[in-house]
C-alpha cells in the first residue's frame, strides 16, 4: 500500500497571539488539498489576514504547527522559509505592490531570476507568457503607474505565478476593483485551481464572489465557525 | 547576484536628483582629499628632497651616544652609584682612526664616505664680523657625498686646491660680509688662529641657515685654523639608497661606537612638523569625507523609509534578509564609486589649477609655485576611503531594511 500523498498545506492547533496578549488566530486546524479554491470570509478584525500570513509562511504561530507538503516549518530558518515562499507560494494583496521603478515585465521577471532555474531568454519568455495569459501582452513594457487598477492587479497575479507555485494566497485582491474587474480576477483564480490544479486561498468580503469558491471558511474572533466545501 | 545590482540600478536611476546629491557630496570629498594631500605631500617631498640633496645621509660624529661608564660603576655593577662633578677628559676630540673607518665604509656596496673637520670661525671683512661654520673638506671625496658642487654659483669645489688658503662661502654669507669672488677676508678661530683667506667660490642651496652661515675650506687648512692637526671630527656618508640611512646609521654606530646620525634624526624637528601637518591634513579631509558619508547615510535611510512597501513585498516574494541588505549596500557603494570617479577627475583638475598659481616672490631655491605630488596612490587612497565610507554609511540603513517585518508593513498598508 502506497503511503497517502500528504496534503499541500496543513495547520494543526495553530494559535497566533501578540506579545501584548491579543489573540489573532485561535486553535485553528485546517487541511488544504491540491486544486482547492477556498474563500475565507469573516467580519473585519476577525483574523483573516493573520491566518493568511500564517498560511503563507510570512508569520510564525505562537503555538501549533504549519506543515507544507507534510513538512513541519517550525524549525526552518528565516532564509529557508523565504526559499519556500519563492518556490511554492504566490501572494496577491489588496494593493498591487508592484515595484514602481520597473515595468510589468520586469516585475514578473524578478522572482523568476531570483529563483534562478530559468536562464537568459527563457526568463523573458516565461514572464511574457504569464502576462499574455492574463491579457497583458501589450502592456508588458509599461510601468505600473501607466496601467489601470485591474491591469496592475493582473500583473501582480502574473508575478505571484512567476515560479509556478502550488499555492496562491490572496488578501482581498478585489478590494480596490470594480465589479467587472473583480469578476475577471475571480475567473483567473477559478481557472488556476480547476485547470492548473493549484490551491487558491482568497480572503474576501464579497459574498457573491465567495460563492464561486469550492470551499468557504468563515472566521469570527480568530476562530473557525464554519468550513463548508 | 546580478539581479540585486539590476534592481539597485533601477531604483537609483528613478531617483536621479537624490543620487546626484550623494554622488556630488562624495565627489567633492574625494576631490578635496586628492588636492590637499597632493599639495601637502608635494611640499613635503620637495622639502625632504632638498634636505637629502644638501645634507649627508649619515653623519658620523666624534661623540658617543651613551657616556663611557665611570670606574665606580664598573666596580659595583647593578649598585646605585652616585657620581657628581664628572667632566669630560680633556683629550683631543675627534674620530679615532678616521682614515681606516672611511676606508671600511668605502669598501661597502653603495656607500661613499668623506672625512671632514667642522668648526666655528669668525669671518671679518673690514668692520663686519660674521660667525660661521667652516667645514674642512677633501674636494675629491666630498663631491661624492654632497651635492654642494651642483649648488655652486661661482667657482668649483676643486678650486680650493688651486687657491692658497681658499674658502668657499654661501651667497648669503657673502652678502652679509659684503664680499664676492676673489676678495680676501680674515678668518679667526676660537683657538685664536688668524688666517687670511681668499674667496674661491660661492654657493646657494636655498636653505637660509646654510647659505648665510656656512663655508668650506680644505681639510688641511681648517685643521690649521682650528689648531687640530690631523683631526677629523665628522665622517659624512652618502648612500645609493637613501631609505637605508637609518638602519645603516645604527649598523655603523654599533660597529664603530661613534655616534652616527641619519638625515632623519638630524631633521627630526622638521619631520615632526610634517607629522603634525599630516595629522591636520588627514583630519580635515577625513571630516569632508565624513560629511559625504553622512550624505550617503541620509539618502539611503530616506530610500529605505520610502521603499518600506517594496522591501516588504520583496521579502514576501521570497527575497532573504541578505538580498535586501545587498540591495541597499549596492546603492550606497554605487553612489560612492560614482563619487570616487567623478572626484578623481575633479581632483586632477584642482591639482592642475593649483599648479598654475605663481607667487610674486620666488624662494631662493627657485620654486615660485605649489609643488604637487601627482602620485596615483593618493587617488587610490581617496577612492578607497570614499568606498569604505559609502559602505559603512549604507550598511546601517541596509541592515535596518533587511530586518523589516513584512507582515507589519503589509498590514499597515492594507
Ligand atoms: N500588530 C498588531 N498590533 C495590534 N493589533 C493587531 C496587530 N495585528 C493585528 N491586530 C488586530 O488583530 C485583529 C485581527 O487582524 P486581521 O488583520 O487579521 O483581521 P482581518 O480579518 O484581516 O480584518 P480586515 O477584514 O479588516 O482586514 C484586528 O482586530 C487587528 O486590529
Ligand atoms: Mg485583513
Amino acid at each position: 500500500m502506497a503511503p497517502p500523498d500528504p496534503p499541500l498545506l496543513e495547520l494543526r492547533d495553530v494559535t497566533r497571539q501578540l506579545p501584548e496578549g491579543a489573540v489573532l488566530v485561535r486553535d485553528v486546524t485546517l487541511v488544504f488539498r491540491r486544486g482547492e479554491f477556498v474563500a475565507v470570509t469573516g467580519p473585519s478584525g476577525s483574523g483573516k489576514s493573520s491566518l493568511l500570513y500564517l498560511l503563507g509562511l510570512l508569520d510564525r504561530p505562537s503555538a501549533g504547527h504549519v506543515l507544507l507538503e507534510g513538512r513541519d516549518t517550525a524549525r526552518l530558518s528565516t532564509n529557508e522559509l523565504a526559499a519556500l515562499r519563492l518556490q511554492k507560494l504566490g501572494f496577491v494583496f489588496q494593493f498591487h505592490f508592484l515595484l514602481p521603478e520597473f515595468s510589468a515585465l520586469d516585475n514578473v521577471e524578478i522572482p523568476i531570476r531570483r529563483l534562478g532555474r530559468l536562464k537568459g531568454a527563457a526568463v523573458r519568455d516565461r514572464a511574457m507568457a504569464l502576462l499574455a495569459a492574463l491579457g497583458l501582452g501589450d502592456a508588458a513594457r509599461k510601468l505600473p503607474e501607466q496601467l489601470s487598477g485591474g491591469m496592475r492587479q493582473r500583473a501582480a497575479i502574473a508575478r505571484a505565478l512567476a515560479n509556478d507555485p502550488a499555492l496562491i494566497l490572496a488578501d482581498e485582491p478585489t478590494g480596490n476593483l470594480d465589479t467587472a474587474n473583480a469578476a475577471a480576477v475571480f475567473d483567473i483564480f477559478e481557472r488556476l485551481a480547476r485547470e492548473e490544479g493549484r490551491t487558491v486561498i482568497v480572503v474576501t468580503h464579497d459574498p457573491d464572489l465567495a460563492k464561486r469558491a469550492t470551499r468557504r471558511i468563515h472566521l469570527v474572533d480568530g476562530r473557525i465557525v464554519s468550513d463548508s466545501g | 547576484m546580478f539581479l540585486m545590482f539590476d534592481i539597485a540600478r533601477g531604483m537609483l536611476a528613478r531617483r536621479r536628483r537624490q543620487t546626484l546629491v550623494s554622488v556630488s557630496g562624495v565627489a567633492l570629498g574625494v576631490a578635496f582629499f586628492i588636492a590637499i594631500v597632493a599639495l601637502m605631500r608635494g611640499f613635503q617631498t620637495y622639502f625632504v628632497d632638498q634636505i637629502i640633496d644638501v645634507a649627508p645621509h649619515i653623519t658620523i660624529k666624534d661623540e658617543t651616544r651613551i657616556p663611557a661608564p665611570q670606574a665606580a660603576e664598573l666596580l659595583h655593577p647593578g649598585a646605585a652609584v652616585a657620581i657628581s662633578g664628572v667632566k669630560p677628559r680633556d683629550r683631543i676630540r675627534g674620530i679615532r682612526a678616521a682614515g681606516d673607518k672611511v676606508a671600511m665604509l668605502e669598501a661597502m656596496e653603495g656607500v661613499a664616505a668623506a672625512p671632514v673637520l667642522q668648526g666655528q670661525a669668525l669671518m671679518r671683512y673690514g668692520s663686519r664680523d660674521v660667525s660661521a661654520v667652516v667645514t674642512g673638506i677633501d674636494p675629491a671625496r666630498h663631491i661624492r657625498v654632497s651635492n654642494i658642487e651642483k649648488d655652486m654659483t661661482a667657482g668649483r669645489l676643486d678650486d680650493l686646491r688651486r687657491t692658497a688658503n681658499g674658502i668657499i662661502i654661501g651667497e648669503g654669507l657673502g652678502q652679509r660680509l659684503g664680499i664676492g669672488m676673489g676678495d680676501t677676508l680674515t678668518v679667526i678661530s676660537p683657538q685664536g688662529v688668524v688666517l687670511s683667506m681668499q674667496v674661491a667660490g660661492m654657493f646657494r642651496t636655498g636653505i637660509q641657515t646654510v647659505d648665510q652661515g656656512h663655508a668650506f675650506a680644505l681639510l688641511k687648512v681648517n685643521q690649521v685654523l682650528q689648531d687640530r692637526p690631523n683631526v677629523v671630527n665628522q665622517i659624512l656618508v652618502r648612500l645609493a639608497d637613501v631609505t637605508q640611512a637609518e638602519p645603516m646609521a645604527r649598523l655603523i654606530e654599533s660597529r664603530f661606537g661613534d655616534r652616527a646620525e641619519s638625515w632623519e634624526e638630524q631633521s627630526a624637528n622638521v619631520l615632526t612638523v610634517f607629522v603634525i601637518q599630516n595629522a591636520i591634513t588627514y583630519s580635515v579631509t577625513g571630516a569632508i569625507l565624513l560629511v559625504a558619508a553622512f550624505g550617503i547615510y541620509n539618502v539611503i535611510s530616506t530610500v529605505v523609509f520610502e521603499k518600506t512597501r517594496d522591501i516588504a513585498i520583496m521579502k514576501s516574494l521570497g527575497f532573504t534578509e541578505g538580498d535586501i541588505q545587498l540591495l541597499f549596500l549596492v546603492q550606497g557603494l554605487v553612489a560612492g564609486l560614482l563619487g570616487a570617479i567623478l572626484g578623481s577627475v575633479l581632483g586632477a583638475l584642482m591639482i592642475e589649477a593649483l599648479a598654475q598659481i605663481r607667487f610674486a616672490t620666488s624662494t631662493p631655491s627657485g620654486a615660485n609655485g605649489f609643488i604637487m605630488d601627482r602620485n596615483w596612490r593618493i587617488y587610490a587612497a581617496a577612492c578607497f576611503f570614499a568606498l569604505m565610507a559609502a559602505g559603512i554609511a549604507s550598511v546601517i540603513p541596509a541592515r535596518r531594511a533587511s530586518r523589516l517585518d513584512p507582515v507589519q508593513v503589509v498590514r499597515g498598508a492594507a
